[in-house]
Formats: C-alpha cells, sequence, structure tokens
C-alpha cells in the first residue's frame, strides 16, 4: 500500500508544480513528473510478490511472472509523453523568443 | 468479408499523412489533390458504413486474428457509424475549404499532414473497442491539435497552445490514472469485456472513482463548464479550418463520444453518473452563454458558444430517455455543421478584411454576399429559429427535459437559447448590417473552394431538420440512439458479433 | 588561434570518433534482437539517436549538420512510418490487418523467427531514431528569428 501513496505523493508533487509555479520550464517539469507517477503507478498494478520480469527465454520455466501488459502500457505511454514533451519545449522556445520571457504572469495578450 | 471496413478508417489517413510529409514539400499540388481525395473517400466509406451497418448489424474486427478479450479489436456500430458520418463530412469540407485559406501560410504541406494525423486519431476514438486503444488514438488527436493551435506561432497562438497544451495533457492523465483503476479492478482491457466484469462484481467504490476521473478527463477534452477555460483561447487563435475542426468535431469525438460511450455502454449509466451529466451541461450552457454575449472578437465569441452547444448536448443525453438521447446525438450533429459553417465564415471575413473585431466590420453584406447570406443561415440555426435544423434538435432536447420530469432544466435551455439568439443578432447586426466601412470599399468576395463548402454547409443546416422524421431516422439517429439506450448490453451485442 | 575552434576541445572529439561507432553498432545490435532479448525498435532507435547526438555535440552543429541535416531525418520518419504501415497492410494477404503472415515463423529464440516483429522493430527504429534525431536538430537549429516557420 505504502508505494501507492508514495505515488499519490509525485502526482501531487507534479501537480503543485503545474498549478502553482509562474516559470514555463518549471510548469513543463511538473508535467512531466505527474506523468511518471501515473506511470509508475500502472507498473506496480501488475507486479506480483517475488515475481521476476516477463522476459521468454529458452531452457526456462518461469513459474512467477509479473503482468507484462502494463509494462507494454507504459511503454507506450513513455513514448506519447516524449511527443508531448518535444512539442511543449519547442513551443516553449517560441514563446521566449516572442516574449522574452519564461514568466506566465507576464506572458497575458489574451485576455482570459 | 465486410469486417475488412472498419480498419481504412485508420489506414487511409495515416497513409494519407506520411505520404504527404514524404512527398508534399517535392511536389506542388500534390498535398492539396492528395489530400482532399483521401476526405472524400472517408465520406463516402463512412456513409456506406451506415448502410452496412443497418443491414449486417454490429460488426467486431479482430486486429491480426487475435480473439477480443486478449487482442485488440475494433468495433463498428451504429453510434460509431453516426459518429463517422458527422466527423467525414465536416472534415471534407473544412479540407475543400483550406485550399484555398491556407494559401497565406507557409508550408501548406505540414498542415495538411497535421490535419490528417488529428482525423486518424478522432476516427480511431470512435472505431476502437479496447480502452488503452482508445487513450492512444486520444493523444495522437490531442498531439496533432497542439501543433495546429500553434500553426502560425505569433505570440496569442503560441501562450494559447501552450494554455491548451498543459491543460489537455492534464485531462489525458486523468484518463490514464482511470484506465489505470478500471484495469487494476477488471483485469482487462477489452471495452466489451470490461462491460461483463463490472456486471458480475457489481459496483465498488473504484468504479465510482474511475467515474470521477472519467469525468474530469473526458470534461476536460470537451470543456464543460469547470473545465472550459482553456477553449475560449485555443479554438480563436488557430487558423479558421483548424478552429472549424476543433469546435466542430475534435471536442465530440474525445470528449462527448468517448464519455458517453465509457457511461453508457462500459461502466453502465447510474443515476448519479445521469445527473452529473445533466447538472454540468445545465451550467455549461448558461455559464457559455453568458460569457459569450460580451465579446467582440467574432471568433471568441463563436468558441464560448460552442462551451453553451455542447451543454445541451450533454443536458440531451444525460437525460437519459430515448428522446433525449435522442435529441442530444441531433444536436451534436447539428452543432458540428453549424458551428463549423460560423467559424468558415468568420475565417473568410478575417480572409477579406483581416480583422475579427465586430466593432471594425459592418456592412460586409454588400462586398461578401456568400458569406453574409451562410453565416445569416447559420446564426439562424444556432439561435434555434424554426425551419433550420438547430430549432428541431433544440425543441426534442427541451420536450425531453420537461417529458422527464426536469421542468427547470428546460427553462435554462430557452433561456440559453434565447441569449443565443441575442449574441448573434449582435453578430449580424455590427458585421454584415449596417453601413458599410469606408476602410473596406475594396474587398472581394472569397475564392470558389471556400464559397462553395460554406454554401454546401449552409445547404445541410437548411435540409438536416428532415432526419428526425420517422422515415429517415429509421436509418440514421435511430439506431445510433438505440445503441445507448441499450447500455450495457453492448458487451452481449460485441461478443455475439465476433466469428 | 586563427580562428574560431567548432566543437569541444581535442580529447572530447577523439573519444566521440572512437565511440560513435560503437554506440551506433549496439543500436543496430538492440534493433535486430528485439524479438529475442529484452530491448527492441524504440530502444535501438534511441541508441542510435544518440550516436548522432554525441557526434553534434562534440564537433559542432555547423560541422555536423552539413551531413546529416532535420529534412533527411523527417524523410526517413516518413519511411519508416509507411514501412510499418505496408508491413501492417501486408498482414491482409492473411486477411486481417496486423497479421503475422509468415506461414513458417522459424525456431524460437533464433536471429531469423517471430515472422514479421523484426521487420517490424526495424520500422519502428527507423520512426523513432529519425524523428528524435530531428526533434533534436530541430531544437538544435531553432535560431531566433521572425520567420513565419513553424519550428
Amino acid at each position: 500500500m505504502g508505494v501507492y501513496i508514495l505515488c499519490l505523493v509525485l502526482f501531487s508533487v507534479g501537480l503543485y508544480c503545474m498549478l502553482r509555479k509562474r516559470n514555463i520550464i518549471k510548469i513543463i517539469i511538473g508535467l512531466i513528473i505527474a506523468e511518471y507517477a501515473v506511470n509508475l503507478f500502472i507498473v506496480l498494478l501488475g507486479y506480483r510478490m517475488e515475481g521476476r520480469a516477463p522476459i521468454y527465454a529458452a531452457n526456462q520455466e518461469i513459474l512467477n511472472m509479473v503482468d507484462p501488459l502494463p509494462q507494454a502500457l507504459v511503454l507506450t505511454s513513455i513514448v506519447i509523453g516524449l511527443a508531448i514533451t518535444a512539442l511543449v519545449v519547442g513551443i516553449a522556445m517560441r514563446i521566449y523568443e516572442r516574449y522574452g520571457t519564461f514568466d506566465i504572469t507576464r506572458i497575458n495578450k489574451l485576455k482570459g | 468479408m465486410k469486417e475488412n471496413l472498419i480498419p481504412i478508417f485508420v489506414i487511409l489517413p495515416l497513409a494519407g499523412a506520411f505520404l504527404i510529409s514524404l512527398l508534399g514539400k517535392r511536389i506542388r499540388g500534390f498535398s492539396d489533390i492528395f489530400s482532399n481525395i483521401i476526405a472524400f473517400l472517408l465520406l463516402a466509406l463512412s456513409v456506406y458504413s451506415v448502410f452496412v451497418v443497418n443491414s449486417v448489424g454490429v460488426m467486431v474486427y479482430k486486429v491480426g486474428m487475435w480473439s477480443p478479450p486478449i487482442g485488440i479489436s475494433l468495433v463498428l456500430d451504429s453510434l460509431s457509424s453516426f459518429m463517422l458520418v458527422t466527423i467525414n463530412l465536416i472534415a471534407f469540407l473544412i479540407m475543400a475549404y483550406a485550399a484555398n485559406y491556407m494559401e497565406g501560410y507557409t508550408a501548406k504541406w505540414k498542415f495538411y499532414v497535421l490535419f490528417l494525423l488529428m482525423l486518424t486519431g478522432m476516427e480511431g476514438v470512435i472505431i476502437t473497442g479496447d480502452m488503452f486503444n482508445l487513450f492512444v488514438f486520444l493523444e495522437m488527436a490531442s498531439v496533432a491539435s497542439y501543433a495546429l493551435v500553434a500553426y502560425g506561432t505569433e505570440a496569442e497562438e503560441l501562450e494559447a497552445s501552450f494554455k491548451y497544451l498543459i491543460m489537455s495533457s492534464l485531462g489525458s492523465l486523468f484518463i490514464l490514472l482511470g484506465i489505470a483503476f478500471i484495469y487494476g479492478y477488471t483485469s482487462t482491457l477489452n471495452m466489451a469485456d470490461i462491460a461483463n466484469v463490472l456486471l458480475q462484481k457489481g459496483p465498488g467504490n473504484i468504479v465510482l472513482f474511475v467515474s470521477v476521473l472519467f469525468i474530469m478527463g473526458f470534461g476536460l477534452k470537451a470543456a464543460l463548464v469547470p473545465f472550459h477555460a482553456w477553449l475560449p483561447d485555443a479554438h480563436p487563435a488557430a487558423p479558421a479550418p483548424v478552429s472549424a475542426m476543433l469546435s466542430g468535431v475534435l471536442i465530440k469525438a474525445l470528449g462527448v463520444y468517448a464519455l458517453v460511450r465509457i457511461f453508457y455502454s462500459v461502466i453502465g449509466s447510474s443515476p448519479g453518473i445521469l445527473f452529473v451529466l445533466m447538472f454540468l451541461g445545465a451550467i455549461s450552457m448558461v455559464v457559455g452563454v453568458f460569457l459569450a454575449i460580451g465579446q467582440w472578437d467574432m471568433k471568441r465569441l463563436l468558441a464560448y458558444h460552442s462551451i453553451s452547444q455542447i451543454g445541451y448536448i450533454f443536458l440531451g443525453i444525460g437525460l437519459g430517455t430515448p428522446l433525449g438521447i435522442l435529441g442530444g446525438l441531433f444536436h451534436l450533429f447539428n452543432h458540428s455543421v453549424f458551428k463549423s459553417l460560423l467559424f468558415l465564415n468568420a475565417g473568410a471575413v478575417e480572409y477579406s478584411t483581416g480583422t475579427r473585431d465586430l466593432r471594425e466590420m459592418g456592412g460586409l453584406k454588400e462586398r461578401m454576399p456568400v458569406t453574409a447570406g451562410t453565416s445569416l443561415i447559420a446564426s439562424m440555426s444556432i439561435a434555434g429559429i424554426p425551419p433550420f435544423n438547430g430549432f428541431w434538435s433544440k425543441l426534442i432536447i427541451i420536450l425531453a427535459a420537461v417529458q422527464a420530469g426536469h421542468p427547470i432544466y428546460a427553462a435554462f435551455a430557452v433561456i440559453a437559447s434565447i441569449l443565443t439568439l441575442a449574441s448573434f443578432a449582435k453578430v449580424q447586426k455590427y458585421a454584415f448590417f449596417g453601413k458599410l466601412n469606408k476602410k473596406f470599399k475594396d474587398i472581394k468576395e472569397v475564392p470558389v473552394f471556400m464559397r462553395g463548402s460554406m454554401i454546401l454547409l449552409a445547404a445541410i443546416c437548411i435540409i438536416s431538420g428532415i432526419l428526425v422524421i420517422p422515415a429517415l431516422s429509421r436509418f440514421f439517429l435511430g439506431p445510433a440512439t438505440d445503441v445507448l439506450v441499450n447500455g450495457t448490453d453492448y458487451a452481449k451485442t460485441v461478443f455475439g458479433a465476433i466469428r | 588561434m586563427n580562428k574560431e575552434p567548432k566543437g569541444m576541445t581535442l580529447i572530447v572529439k577523439t573519444a566521440a570518433r572512437l565511440t560513435a561507432g560503437v554506440i551506433l553498432m549496439y543500436g543496430i545490435y538492440i534493433i535486430s534482437h528485439g524479438h529475442v532479448s529484452p530491448g527492441g525498435g524504440f530502444a535501438g532507435g534511441v541508441i542510435i539517436t544518440l550516436a548522432f547526438v554525441l557526434v553534434i555535440l562534440a564537433f559542432g552543429k555547423e560541422f555536423s549538420m552539413r551531413k546529416v541535416s532535420a529534412s533527411i531525418a523527417s524523410s526517413f520518419e516518413s519511411f519508416g512510418a509507411i514501412m510499418f504501415l505496408a508491413i501492417a497492410l501486408a498482414g491482409f494477404l492473411g486477411g486481417y490487418f496486423f497479421l503475422n503472415f509468415f506461414i513458417n515463423k522459424g525456431v524460437p529464440f533464433t536471429l531469423f523467427s517471430a515472422g514479421i516483429i523484426p521487420l517490424c522493430n526495424i520500422a519502428i527504429s527507423l520512426k523513432v531514431g529519425a524523428g528524435l534525431f530531428a526533434v533534436f536538430a530541430v531544437l538544435v537549429m531553432l535560431k531566433f528569428t521572425n520567420g513565419k516557420d513553424k519550428g
């Protein structure tokens, strides 16, 4: 149970970072932390006590294997996260070019 | 082998996107023609799929010949084919419009690549029968839409895109967390199988928690009111065809469709969930229209109206009665048509005059008759003036609300409709009627493809009211409504359809 | 010093020259054994990209970008995607999308086995490697101009 709560703590740290910080780069870091907290949670869901890695190998009888499906899901979700991170970093660089600052309180050409 | 139709919906736009990215910059005009052909083929196929589903019934496609609880399955039922027709109709007309509109931007082929990727994502969300696959396609459409919002790389667009990206990624995280919980509880990811397991296990606290996560996640994608803050920035900032696509179909495919599919077909609709959907819908309806009425930026005003109209759809579907669901789905279709038409009109005005501010316009009716005429039709549609399609769907929703014993929600719907009329009267008065501004004496009407797609959309606005006549509704709206009315029978139908 | 030195010091350049090839080969190994051991297209593609990134970091972007540009990488990326789609479409030979259509799938745990999976790995590695390199190259080359071109 403890590890799940640590996941939640990590997610909360990411969420706090996203909502409370004023620097764009810190917001992006918060997004990444929250994302990895969710990924960690999914991997932990598939864990089985004393389980071993789900790798099928020759000449080996595997008795107790952790659930391989969450690991496949996490791999996919990491790839998606990579795409989003690359895009958001590009956008952040462009924002710096236009506004000359990373401070979101000074990036306010839009009203709402 | 009619099932082979299903994966084509994903293959075609995906192949188109990558072929354009390979050849688009080398061959001039290739991207225009090729992407329009693809959009037309998709439209034809989706209309065909309506007939196929009506004659054959639900179809399940086993990807790689793996049977559903293990492999990924694609499911095409009446609701899916209804959504496919809506999306591909709008996408095709917008693509034709973009062929002229995007001339002003460099590297037009990049626009088509992103547009087709977004289309792939949306169609994938609609035809998939697997929970995680839904998430992957949803992210695909979202990432493409972030890039499309930032397409012009002006200061406002970048800011809007950043805001949209952060909010929407947060929504995706909630959805992923919900999927993780549901996998932990049911140990399966196939949607039909999840429905079966949940029926056996009965509702637990986990299911309630997952429902909350999904409402937050998909609500963020659909811009329901407490989660709407990104929409009024993101939708106006994009180029007009993209705004039309985002407001017209993206929020419906990723938000409304996914939410409705999961809550009706997979988790099963409980009175509590329906109450939340209805309540959020009513709030969105009223708040959206109140925020819209004071706007002077034409596209921003339209974006706020999107929030309000999404509220109508949720109110209708959240009623849970067959009539309410019919009204909600019909309004979904109608809103796709007239909202994309209104955004295309705003784009046409911006294309010719270079401004979006209503106070600077005036008397454009003389110089741009096609734009003014189609915009008048769309405005009357969205405000619910009788012969047009918006009237019928709103009428059905209001009647259903009264019939289901929620007269207060019906009253809210009427009030929101009146305020919508007021705000579009304002648009018409300031933009198209009145005296012509001196500045705009020499402006011209927009090019031919833009005119053509606006006229077609306006024609659909006029005639699509007949879809609700029983003889036609039997083919198109009725079966889609039945899918939702039958609820978690979805699982039985899907497993019955596997051959 | 008569001219501006490009890239890093001689030590780094020499080390990069020696190791870049090894890293590239390791990436290819990971890809080709993706179906019999941990790893696969994504991990191998990232490792291959890292070899290129190492060259850029050591020798400076002006030198390296003459050899490989972002647009070439982008073409490779599209090619990888189309290859993956073509493999998936070839499944229609057996009647199903994404079908593992080889009748004789070979002996398990040998290099030539598992049907379409090694081919998919190669396509994915092209896509991921070229895509990641394109992202890196675009971010490195991003000049702060007022052009309308998207980065």
